[in-house]
């Protein structure tokens, strides 16, 4: 069996290790067109940030494709992909048989039209270690930086380069930074601590014009600036599947075992569309756990095992300036909250099932409520007060308990 | 493999094992010394409630959604199924925490997270936590 695996990421890691749990002679051939070794992509603003080291972003060991007898081919692009003939083309002309293919491409930034743009110089998208690195070059004590969008890409990269520049400015559209995890209450308590922390925010806003050292807004508050990234958001890398006939929408389709609508051909990752839980909706969901538990899925039916990943919920973990948030599910139904000093806490409960949660703060166990979540737990079946108070195994059933901590089936 | 268990009924809510674990992490030879004064950070924990009490610890799951979900690679599964974290790789982002059903993965006061690692790196055998339960109610052992 010939596996090929395009991209190297969380996804492509998660199938080799999927893969090798099923079969461990068959071939795997890792294709991607970054140069590096698999690493965090999450990493690259701790890199700037000094918290970590190039050597310390790799997601695996060093040793991790010899050990999982795998012919990674860095550098090269694939221009096309054969879904009858079983091939890839590669940039270089090389054509590469598979018997399954996993398409992990990721995901790509997203760079809207914006007047005057092509006349800034220093202009970077913060996604690569490739574009960090190009990006910290360009930095010191007296460069202004212009950021826009005040997502997570944004602002993680805005904590990153804080402490080496002279200032930094975001601009969004939104109202509200962070909206994509955050609702408004959370999202003023987050804005203030950045704020305290010298990040400068123009939101309910947009640039309406570049000139090579300033930006002029949509309010028409003017904003020099030496750098301007642009972190408006990511868009699913569909082209090649879709070339080769494969269904799309938005993101790559793909069923619970991460089939694509192609023969003997998966998807994991940031390039596909999820199922959402706890919205019972499809939507995108670019996140690092995802593409890891959908690779693994999609590694061990390529295999010719036999897994299902049918619990995706939106989640995130990120931390600013030392202040730690942690999110997931859907914010509909009743709001249960509780708002302390530089603490933050929202559940939201719809048809007698915990659907999402807020945690600034404190967010110790929160992985109790996000069980709460994947595994539609009926709240009827536990002390919800107790566990809104403080998240714990006290508000469980004895039986639950003993099947959690005892070992009882 | 051997993992903690909790005889939930037989739990006295003494908290011994919480300065158990607290002691092997430090090394020492004497408790006493080794804990005066401190403020003990265990990687178990027990939960008090009217007339119930029980230990919680890593259960070093098959299906470990902290390690699938680690960002970093930080977390891992050695070839015995223990759970393990590189402190060294941590970024301390949480999803860990996020991801844990249990609760059981805690920051550390260095800024890493730290979880029970079954004593593997410090006094080996039987976890000290267990060893030094007066009641049997936490047990290490196959189910």
């Amino acid at each position: 069996m010939e596996y090929v695996i395009i991209g190297n990421s969380a996804a492509a890691v998660g199938c080799i290790e999927g893969i090798r749990q099923v079969d461990q002679t068959g071939g795997i051939t890792v294709i991607s067109d970054e140069k590096y070794h698999t690493y965090s992509r999450p990493l690259i603003s701790y890199l700037l940030l000094g918290e970590t080291t190039e050597a310390n972003m790799y997601y695996r060991p060093a040793d991790f494709y010899k050990k999982n007898n795998v012919t990674f081919m860095p550098g090269k692009t694939v221009t096309a992909i054969d879904p009858k003939a079983h091939q890839v083309c590669l940039d270089d002309g090389a054509k590469i048989s598979y018997d399954k293919l996993l398409y992990a491409t990721g995901s790509s930034p997203f760079v809207p039209q914006m007047q005057g743009l092509e006349r800034v110089k220093k202009q970077f998208t913060f996604m690569t270690l490739d574009s960090a690195k190009a990006l910290d070059k360009t930095l010191d004590s007296s460069t202004r930086v212009l950021i826009v969008g005040a997502g997570l890409i944004g602002l993680k990269c805005a904590e990153g380069i804080r402490h080496k520049v002279a200032d930094v400015t975001v601009v969004d559209l939104a109202p509200n930074i962070l909206s994509s995890i955050l609702d408004d209450d959370a999202a003023a308590m987050m804005q203030k601590h950045l704020e305290n922390h010298g990040l400068r925010f123009y939101l309910n806003d947009s640039v309406q014009q570049f000139t090579e050292d300033t930006a002029t807004l949509k309010s028409g508050a003017q904003v020099p600036f030496d750098v301007v990234v642009l972190a408006v958001g990511v868009r699913p890398n569909t082209a090649l599947l879709e070339e080769a006939g494969g269904k799309v929408n938005r993101g790559v389709v793909i069923n619970n075992k991460m089939k694509t609508s192609l023969p003997d051909i998966y998807a994991a990752g940031d390039c596909t569309r999820s199922h959402d839980i706890s919205s019972d909706t499809d939507r995108i969901l670019a996140l690092l756990p995802n593409a890891y538990m959908q690779g693994e899925t999609a590694g061990i039916n390529m295999a010719g095992g036999k897994a299902v990943f049918d619990k995706a919920i939106p989640m995130n973990a990120i931390g600013f300036f030392g202040l730690h948030i942690i999110t997931a599910g859907s914010y509909t139904g009743k709001a249960y909250t509780k708002i302390g000093e530089n603490t933050y806490k929202k559940l939201f409960v719809s048809d007698g099932l915990l659907k999402g949660y807020i945690l600034i703060g404190d967010i110790d166990r929160a992985g109790i409520y996000t069980s709460l979540i994947r595994e539609q737990t009926p709240l009827s079946d536990i002390d919800f007060d107790l566990v809104f108070e403080k998240p714990g195994l006290l508000a469980f059933s004895r039986e639950k308990r003993a099947q959690i901590l005892g070992g009882a089936k | 493999m051997k993992r903690v268990y909790v005889n939930e009924k037989w739990c006295l809510g003494c908290h011994l094992c919480e300065y158990n674990c607290a002691f092997a992490q430090t090394g020492k030879e004497d408790m006493a010394l080794a804990l005066k004064g401190k403020q003990i950070h265990p990687n178990i924990r027990v939960e008090d409630g009217d007339n119930i009490h029980f230990a919680v610890n890593c259960r070093h799951c098959d299906e470990p959604l902290c390690v699938k979900s680690c960002i970093t690679g930080a977390l891992s599964r050695d070839e015995n199924g223990v759970i393990t974290i590189d402190k060294e790789h941590c970024i301390h982002c949480y999803t860990c925490i996020l991801s844990c059903p249990y609760g059981a993965i805690v920051p550390s006061e260095e800024g890493a997270i730290q979880k029970c690692e079954l004593c593997i790196k410090t006094t080996q055998g039987t976890p000290r936590c267990v060893a030094g339960c007066p009641n049997n109610a936490i047990v290490f052992e196959e189910r």
